[in-house]
Formats: C-alpha cells, sequence, structure tokens
C-alpha cells in the first residue's frame, strides 16, 4: 500500500505529462482534472487508511519496491518505511494536497497550459511523499531533489515573463545551496558509520559509534539542507520571490509540501540531534532569528502574497525553535496546523486575487467584508489561528514551542518569540483589516469565483479551528525533552501569548481598519524594512558581482592571453621551425648528397670513437 | 706495393667525387666527379680480387665499365637535353623538387 501511495501520483503525472504533449493545444479540461484530483483522492484515502492501521497499534510499515542497487553486501533498496511521524506527515500532505488540487482545478481554468500544470502537481505531491515515506537518507535525497525540480518548474509556470523565470532559478540555486549541505551530511554519515547499514532503523541502532565531533559536523550539514528547503535565515530570500507562480503553487509550497520538508527531516533524524544539543541550540536561534526578521519585513510588505511568504518564514521559524530545542512534537504539531491555516490563507489570498482581476496590492483593495463574505470568513478564522488566539489550532501548537522556550530556561529565545506572536498577530491583522474593513477604493465589479475554489475554504476553515485539538504531540512519540514547569507559569505564559496576539489585533484595527496608508519611504527605518534591509542586494554584491567579476576576468584575460597565448606560442614556434627544416629540403641534389656524406661522416665517428670499430 | 696504397687512392678518388658533386655547380663536373667515384669502387675491386686471389672481383669491374659507358652515354644525352630546355647548366637551376621557392 506504501508502494502505491508514492507511485500512484507519479504515474498520473506521468500520463498526464505524455497526453498534454500528444497535443499542447487541446483543451482536455476534464480529462486532466479527473486524472490529476481522482489519484491523489485515491492517494488521500490510501494515505488515511495507513493512518488508521498505524493508531491500531501497528508499529512500523516496511514495504520495498524494489532493490535499487546492489554493490556486494551494501544494497540500496527503494522502500518506504511509516512510522507515527511519517504517517502523520503523509496524512495532512495528501488531505490539503487534494484540497489545493480541488481548488487548482476552479484557479486555472482555462489558463494556458492546464495539463502541464497537474502534471508538475502531482510530481510535486509524489516527490513530497517520497522524501517523507524514504526509508533510508538515499531515497530521502532523491525526494528531497524532486521536490526542489518540481518546485523550479512552478514557480516558473507563467514561462513568458522573464522575472518569473529568475525567480525559479533563484530558488532552485539557493536550495542547491541547502541540497550541498545535505549530500555532504549524508556521505559523512555514511562514511562515520563504517558499513552498518544505512537505513533510518540499522543509523537509530548505531548512533553510538560515531564520534561527537562527526555527530556535530553532520547536524550543521544537514540542518544547512534544511535551509534552504525551509527559507531559513541566510537561504531564504528565494521565498518571497517564489511568489512567481500561481497562487495554489504557493498553497502547496507553503502549507504541504517543500518547506515543511526540512523541519520534518531535523525531526527525522531526532535521534541524531539529541546526542548534540548545542547544534540544537543553534538551530533553535537562527529559527527565532528568522522568525522576528521575516515578522518585521511582513508589517512593511504591500503585495497580499509576499505578507504571507514572509509569515511562512516567520513560522517556520517557531518550528525550528522547537526542533532545535529537542521539543519535536510541539514543532512538528506547529507544521500540521501551519499546513491548515496557510493553505486557507493562500487559497484565500487567491480568490481575493482572482475576484479583484489580479490586482496584489493590499492598499488598492478594500470592503471586501461584504462582497466576498465566505472568503472573509474563512480568512478571518485563519488569522485567528495564526495569530494564536484560542481555542483556533495556531494557539495551541505555538503556545507548545514558546512554552518549550521557557521551560528550557533560553528567555531570550522566548523573549524573541513572544514578542513574534505580536508582531505576527499585527501583521495579519493588519491585512485582514486592509483587505476587507477599510473603505472601498476601487469601483470594479469582482470577478466571480468558482465553487471548486471556495469549498476547500470552508473545509480547511474547519480544519484551522479544530486541529489543534488532535493530540498530534502525544501521537507521534518522538524523543522529545522533558520539559518541567509549574502549572502556574504555564498559565502565565499561555495568557502572556494571548494578551499579546490580542493587543496586536486591536493595534492593526486601529491603524488599518478605516484609513490604512501604503507604508511611507520617510524615515530611514522604513526604507530599510521595505527594501527588505537590502539583503538581496547584499547577496548580489557579495556573491553575484565577484562571480561575474571573476567569470569576466577569466573568459578576458587567463583564457585569451594565458592559455590560448600558450597554445599559440607553441603553434608559432613549430611553424617556425618547420619552415627553417623546410629549407633543407630545396630540391638540390647536390645539397642532398652533402646530407648524406654528413650523415655517413657522423656514423662513422660514431662507430670509430665511441663503440671502438676499427677496419 | 702494399695493397694499402690502392685503398688510399681510391679512398682519394671517391673523395674527391664526393666533394666535386657537393661543391660544383656544373653539371659536366658534377657527372664527372661521378665518374671518378665510379672509378674508385672499380679500382678498389680489383685490388680485393687481387689480393683474395678470387678472380670474380675483376669480372665484375670489366662488367661495370661496360655499364658506365652505357650509363655515360645516357647521363651525356640528358645534359645536352636540359641545355636545350633551359639554356643553362647550372645544377642550382633545376629544383623543380623544392618545396620553397
Amino acid at each position: 500500500m506504501l508502494n502505491l501511495i508514492v507511485v500512484l501520483p507519479f504515474i498520473s503525472s506521468l500520463i498526464i505529462a505524455l497526453v498534454y504533449l500528444s497535443n499542447t493545444n487541446a483543451s482536455r479540461h476534464f480529462f486532466y482534472t479527473l486524472m490529476g484530483v481522482g489519484s491523489l483522492f485515491v492517494v488521500t484515502i490510501l494515505s488515511l487508511s495507513t493512518l488508521y492501521e498505524i493508531i491500531q497499534g501497528e508499529p512500523t510499515i516496511h514495504s520495498t519496491l524494489f532493490t535499487w542497487l546492489s554493490l556486494g553486501s551494501f544494497n540500496i533498496q527503494l522502500a518506504f518505511m511509516a512510522d507515527r511521524l511519517s504517517v502523520m506527515m503523509i496524512s495532512f500532505i495528501t488531505f490539503i494536497g487534494l484540497l489545493i488540487h480541488i481548488y487548482a482545478a476552479g484557479y486555472m481554468k482555462g489558463e494556458e497550459g492546464y495539463g502541464k500544470f497537474f502534471a508538475y502537481f502531482n510530481l510535486f505531491i509524489g516527490s513530497m511523499l517520497l522524501l517523507v515515506l524514504a526509508d533510508n537518507p538515499i531515497i530521502m535525497f532523491i525526494g528531497w531533489e524532486l521536490v526542489g525540480l518540481s518546485s523550479y518548474l512552478l514557480i516558473g509556470f507563467y514561462h513568458k515573463n522573464p522575472s518569473n523565470i529568475t525567480a525559479a532559478n533563484k530558488a532552485f540555486m539557493l536550495n542547491r545551496v541547502g541540497d550541498f549541505g545535505f549530500i555532504m551530511a549524508i556521505a559523512l554519515l555514511f562514511i562515520s558509520l563504517e558499513g552498518t547499514g544505512f537505513t533510518f532503523d540499522s543509523i537509530e541502532a548505531n548512533i553510538s559509534i560515531i564520534s561527537h565531533a562527526d555527530m556535530t559536523l553532520i547536524g550543521i550539514l544537514l540542518f544547512i539542507g534544511a535551509m534552504g528547503k525551509s527559507a531559513q535565515i541566510p537561504l531564504y530570500v528565494w521565498l518571497p520571490d517564489a511568489m512567481a507562480g500561481p497562487t495554489p503553487v504557493s498553497a502547496l509550497i507553503h502549507a504541504a509540501t517543500m518547506v515543511t520538508a526540512g523541519v520534518y527531516m531535523v525531526a527525522r533524524y531526532s535521534f541524531l540531534y539529541i546526542q548534540i544539543p548545542d547544534v540544537g541550540l543553534f538551530i533553535a536561534s537562527v529559527g527565532a532569528a528568522s522568525a522576528l526578521f521575516a515578522a518585521v519585513l511582513a508589517t512593511y510588505q504591500s503585495d497580499i502574497k509576499k505578507i504571507l511568504a514572509y509569515s511562512t518564514m516567520s513560522q517556520l521559524g517557531y518550528m525550528f525553535v522547537a526542533v532545535g530545542l529537542g521539543a519535536y512534537s510541539s514543532g512538528l504539531f506547529h507544521v500540521f496546523t501551519h499546513a491548515f491555516f496557510k493553505a486557507l490563507l493562500f487559497m484565500g489570498a487567491g480568490a481575493v486575487i482572482i475576484a479583484m482581476h489580479h490586482e496584489q496590492n493590499i492598499f488598492k483593495m478594500g470592503a471586501l467584508k461584504g462582497r466576498l463574505k465566505l472568503v472573509y470568513i474563512t480568512m478571518f478564522i485563519a488569522t485567528l489561528a495564526i495569530s494564536g488566539i484560542p481555542p483556533f489550532s495556531g494557539f495551541f501548537s505555538k503556545d507548545a514551542i514558546i512554552v518549550a522556550t521557557f521551560a528550557q530556561k533560553h528567555y531570550i529565545l522566548w523573549a524573541v518569540t513572544t514578542f513574534t506572536a505580536g508582531l505576527t498577530s499585527f501583521y495579519m491583522f493588519r491585512l485582514i483589516f486592509t483587505v476587507f474593513h477599510a473603505p472601498r477604493k476601487e469601483k470594479k465589479t469582482l470577478h466571480p469565483l468558482s465553487k471548486s475554489m471556495t469549498y476547500p475554504l470552508v473545509i480547511l476553515a474547519i480544519g484551522s479551528t479544530f486541529a489543534g485539538f488532535i493530540n498530534i504531540p502525544q501521537f507521534l512519540q518522538l524523543p522529545d525533552i522533558i520539559i518541567t514547569l509549574k502549572h502556574s507559569n504555564e498559565l502565565m505564559i499561555e495568557g502572556m501569548n494571548v494578551a499579546v496576539g490580542v493587543s496586536g489585533m486591536l493595534l492593526a484595527y486601529r491603524i488599518y481598519a478605516f484609513k490604512p496608508k501604503e507604508p511611507q519611504l520617510k524615515t530611514l527605518w522604513c526604507r530599510l524594512a521595505t527594501n527588505k534591509f537590502y539583503i538581496d542586494e547584499f547577496y548580489t554584491a557579495i556573491i553575484v558581482k565577484p562571480l561575474l567579476y571573476m567569470s569576466d576576468f577569466i573568459a578576458k584575460v587567463i583564457d585569451p592571453k594565458i592559455f590560448d597565448g600558450f597554445i599559440n606560442l607553441n603553434v608559432t614556434l613549430y611553424l617556425a621551425s618547420s619552415e627553417q627544416f623546410a629549407k633543407l629540403q630545396n630540391g638540390n641534389v647536390r645539397f642532398y648528397a652533402l646530407y648524406i656524406l654528413a650523415g655517413v661522416s657522423v656514423m662513422s665517428f660514431y662507430l670509430i670513437f665511441k663503440l671502438g670499430v676499427f677496419l | 706495393m702494399s695493397p694499402s696504397l690502392f685503398f688510399l687512392l681510391a679512398s682519394l678518388l671517391f673523395s674527391i667525387g664526393l666533394v666535386g658533386i657537393i661543391s660544383r655547380k656544373n653539371l659536366f663536373v658534377i657527372y664527372m666527379s661521378i665518374e671518378l667515384i665510379l672509378s674508385s669502387i672499380n679500382l678498389l675491386l680489383a685490388t680485393l680480387s687481387k689480393v683474395l686471389g678470387d678472380a670474380s672481383g675483376s669480372v665484375i669491374a670489366l662488367l661495370l665499365i661496360a655499364v658506365i659507358a652505357a650509363e655515360a652515354a645516357l647521363f651525356l644525352a640528358i645534359i645536352i637535353h636540359l641545355y636545350k630546355r633551359h639554356k643553362t647548366l647550372d645544377a642550382d637551376k633545376f629544383n623543380k623538387l623544392s618545396e620553397v621557392n
């Protein structure tokens, strides 16, 4: 059954691609929708039944598709493993992926390349399932790379606009930086395990033979991989640019697939990370820094999708704080709840964008409350969830993370995460109030929304409301650090989180509900924040520019002058010497006789004086 | 008389012929130098025939004289023909085989 879960999306992707390529102009809307959504529906059913099996008490399900490489005693098998962690992941990936597929069928209706879109979409889901269900790090790496590939294809989906291609390339290249860390970590892990098996189970069993220094290095390298995929400082710059893709793609990248891969990977290697708490603290610090940084940037953005992109980065920061501090189940709990409300937010944003005829600037919208009632209500629920207002799902998971920082006495992390929670609430409600409450600014009639775009919103809204009541941490049974905290302290922190969230909301209501103003470039701080602190420009200056200069220098100086010069010098010398030799062959028999005489003389001298031959 | 004097004479004749071929430009002189070399070979053959007491050397020498006579006729014919075509006897002018020019 596990085999089928992974293979089905790939097969349907292949079929859609082949049918699409047979005639790219034909509109086979029904067929593509049936294949794309239908295959994922089957996969969702299969995943949920696997979940049911695990809940019934099955410990871990293994299944092997085939042996990929067989090198003597060492085998790499294309095998899958479903334990509590991966089964939780595939359940929500397939479920939310299915809803996004249904939504995409409405969103992309009538667009050019509809079939191609679904081929890529199914490839994306398949790659993510391969990553999550992988039984050994190598298969996981294949899934990891395929996720990078399919995100590249989807971000650059509107390929006629060159800036979208740049965004896709940026995402791909930054992911390659992370992938480099990942593959180095796998190689190092393999060497230090000394051939004692390379599945997750056997690595966990033999973890003690790795020295502490090696383990630290592996942990850091793996986290570099996670930084790339999960958009943490310093490899985050691709995430806002990835908004170039269609909105369902953003929803898929940010909610169900791709960005959660990094968090999942750290949790998958939890047996390694619990041995190296120092690296964990580093991860948590990077996570907290990313969370705060992204939240600050989000408060100054005016593009609805970019705000959501930065909020994803910020929430991923929370997840890394949790997994870094050893509270793996809290981190994954947040992954789970975040998937619901972030998918909902993106799909709501997509609905608003479609309704507003592809307008993305929130300050050009307003008073959509009455006109898009369903979208308003569902997005409001999602915003309450992300802001951590009880009883919505985000409250439970975020609260668990903040409690974990306080209980482990990392008060700086605690302060940062609490402050960021307030900022999150502020910028999310800024979006909601500006788009839905502020006075109307345009006189256009709204573009109608299809049912396949609105119904998934309702389902996700229900999910965002109640997902927090599912006790994910207890279900996962991960090797968490045991937290001891007085009940009164815990209540105090919870109360504070709610207070911070509500005050962010009220502040946003005061500033943006009546007369929202687009951020002006007056003060230095405003200019810095709206320009994303010039980080992109900074990267361009320190990495891209020197590389270009160096390539230019090599192309214009080193290659023509030194390498070509050396070769040309050889050629010239050869020509000159052959010219000299050609003079010998002057066609004059007398000279040939002279050469013969010279040759015979030399040979005679050699015979007589060297070899001592006398007649 | 010791045979080494004959050998010396043969070597001298050969060397003079060789130097003549290399250093002179006139076709006739070159031809005469070739004749000198051939004569030195003949002398060598005859001398060795005498020293070793074997008559076959002398026979070959006689045969060679006939061949040289025939060759002389051919050579002179070629020289005359060349002179008719090019109005010169300078050997350096006949360099059609040269690659450079």
